[in-house]
């Protein structure tokens, strides 16, 4: 592993990966110049069942990354929290990670890593909250026949600047299935990608994000389809409101000539709210077999429609009850499947919280 | 006893070619208890009228007044007229994707009755009003109109009339779409409606065979965005050996 000082490959903004990105709000995570606080925030909550452990060691990344950031935070830091879960063990209730110490003066470079033994069933919950500059390399390690569902929930406040990777590396018939929530934080840049090593696995990554004012949120996917017969969705679904609001969805799904057999989808929608707010979405398949399931993409970019806001409004629902409605109902689709019915409820809260204070 | 009044209503809707009038001066009143069938061919304005009582921004309103019980209800925004008492039950019933259809009747009846119904009596009332319409419960949990056949949105628009008690409804086209049984089902609903809460209908149709369900007190003939003729029950009998072609020509 090498550790990167060289200025020349700090990003300049013409870079295809972050030719969106506002680097001048990153607080120097991507130049080095951000101070490296003595910071392990993320902390489990709650009695960790028999057959997880969570300890801190020092690991080796799984799979390399042409992220300069996460070449910082590798350079930096050897040692990972690391959340294990061995194999044939079957967690039925989510297990919750969370924030305990959070800063803005200084940055905390994290390492996290997720495994799963084979046949191991988990659902994982991992709750960002409070105003910190995290720089974060997650990586989750699926082994045969592991099945893992993984919410992130960056519930920030408003000064925080979070960027991330979130890579896993899925061997055979493994399933994978994220639920990516942005909500809160000034910047959040967020890569969640996915790498096959063996046929048979399936992944499905959902993902939901609403910003209000001024507020950058970039969720920037990676599906590489390396081995044959493995499956990949993808469904991003995103609401802005007010001025200068900014999200990205960017869907790089990569069909390699070997991986024949394949099946993938994926999809963004966006749900303008109001003047003055840019959704950027860029699918983009490339195809290197033709001998596949399938693979396709679709994105949208929308403002509320007149004659559902006429219909609920035609039955005594004012206008910004119709609205709160419209939004509630484009959401649920996917917070449906977080299935943990607090956080749905309180994710609901929040979205209307925030329809309200951008005025929309 | 509730009146709606209908005065010389103009109203124009906007094209890529301009402004274009539909509504060419209608007069009409419709009382408490009373069901008045408005009858024309396609084009003639019927749903232009229905919509604009009901406040759709596609029309503009280039003259005239429509009154409930003396109230101005062109000066009123969309919900309002519907918590004044007015009710439209559409042709086309739009889709409200991720928004179950309990969750929008207790939304509505909560805005319309200016408190939430109490839970236990609420899901009594909806399973009530959804077993006289023959839907299956299933249906409540279901999308808003979202893959709903033809005569499942129309059952859902009765069975929010039916929930909702309002003082006149417009019914646009309630019938098409629907076969024999559905038609019988949804008639039974709006004649419920009639009784109970001594509803004013205002029925659009291009057919008489819903008014063998629906009792007419008066009908009307829609041509060229206005009332051509009106007379009794009779008059729908005139239509269906004849049809449109008198008025449409003249």
């Amino acid at each position: 592993m090498s550790v990167l000082t060289t200025n020349y490959l700090t990003p300049t903004g013409r870079e295809e990966a972050w030719r969106f990105t506002p680097l001048k709000r990153l607080r120097g995570l991507h130049d080095g110049t951000a101070v490296i606080g003595d910071r392990h925030s993320l902390i489990s909550q709650g009695q960790l069942p028999a057959g997880v452990s969570f300890s801190r060691e020092t690991l080796a990344p799984l799979a390399s990354s042409d992220d300069i950031i996460i070449e910082r935070i590798r350079g930096a830091v050897s040692d990972v929290a690391h959340l294990s879960i061995a194999s044939n063990t079957e967690v039925h209730e989510p297990i919750f990670l969370g924030r305990g110490v959070g800063a803005i003066d200084s940055a905390e470079f994290s390492r996290v890593r997720i495994s799963l033994g084979s046949h191991a069933v988990a659902t994982v919950v991992i709750e960002n909250t409070g105003d910190t500059v995290l720089a974060e390399d997650l990586e989750i390690s699926l082994a045969p026949g592991a099945s893992l569902k993984f919410i992130t929930l960056q519930e920030f406040d408003s000064a925080s600047v979070y960027t991330a990777r979130h890579h896993a590396v899925v061997d055979k018939d493994a399933t994978f299935k994220s639920i990516t929530v942005t909500v809160g934080g000034d910047v959040v840049r967020i890569l969640p990608t996915v790498e096959f090593i063996a046929p048979g696995g399936s992944v499905e990554l959902l993902g939901v994000y609403f910003a209000t004012t001024g507020q950058f949120f970039e969720h920037r996917m990676h599906v590489d389809h390396a081995v044959p017969n493995a499956k990949s969705r993808v469904n991003f679904k995103g609401a802005l409101a007010g001025r200068d609001a900014h999200t990205v969805w960017i869907g790089d799904v990569l069909i390699r000539a070997v991986a024949e057999g394949t099946d993938t989808y994926e999809l963004n929608r966006n749900l303008l709210l109001s003047d003055g707010a840019r959704a950027d979405s860029v699918p983009n398949l490339e195809i290197e077999t033709g001998e596949i399931v399938g693979a396709g993409h679709a994105s949208t970019t929308g403002r509320f429609d007149d004659e559902q806001l006429f219909y609920l409004m035609s039955r005594g629902i004012t206008l910004e009850n119709a609205r709160r409605l419209v939004v509630r109902g484009f959401f649920n689709e996917i917070v449906n499947e977080i299935a943990v019915e607090s956080i749905q409820e309180r994710l609901m809260n929040r979205i209307d919280a925030e329809l309200e204070r951008a005025g929309a | 006893m509730s009146t709606l009044e209908i005065r010389n209503l103009q109203v124009s809707v906007n094209t890529d070619a301009g402004a274009v009038d539909i509504l060419k001066g209608v007069d009409l009143t419709i009382n408490s208890g009373e069901t008045h069938a408005i009858m024309g061919p396609n084009g003639s304005g019927k749903s232009t009228l229905a919509y604009s009582i009901a406040g759709h921004p596609k029309y503009t309103i280039v003259g005239g007044t429509v009154t409930l019980d003396g109230a101005d209800v062109l000066e009123m925004t969309v919900d309002e007229r519907a918590k004044a008492g007015l009710f439209l039950a559409m042709q086309y019933p739009v889709e409200v994707p991720g928004v179950s259809v309990s969750n929008f009747l207790r939304t509505a009846a909560t805005a319309l009755r200016g408190e939430a119904p109490k839970l236990r009596t609420w899901v009594a009332e909806v399973k009530d009003a959804m077993e006289a319409l023959n839907m299956d419960p299933a249906f409540a949990t279901r999308n808003v109109n979202e893959g709903f056949s033809g005569g499942e949105k129309k059952r859902h628009e009765i069975m929010q009339l039916e929930l909702l008690r309002p003082k006149i409804a417009i019914l646009d086209e309630t019938d098409s779409g629907l076969d024999v049984d559905a038609l019988r089902i949804v008639s039974e609903g709006v004649n419920r409606a009639k009784e109970n809460n001594n509803l004013g209908v205002l029925l659009i149709t291009h057919y008489t065979r819903i008014l063998k369900y629906i009792k007419p007190d008066f009908v009307h003939v829609f041509a060229n965005g206005h009332i051509v003729e009106e007379g009794g029950p009779d008059l729908a009998d005139k239509l269906e050996a004849n049809g449109y072609a008198d008025y449409v020509t003249k």
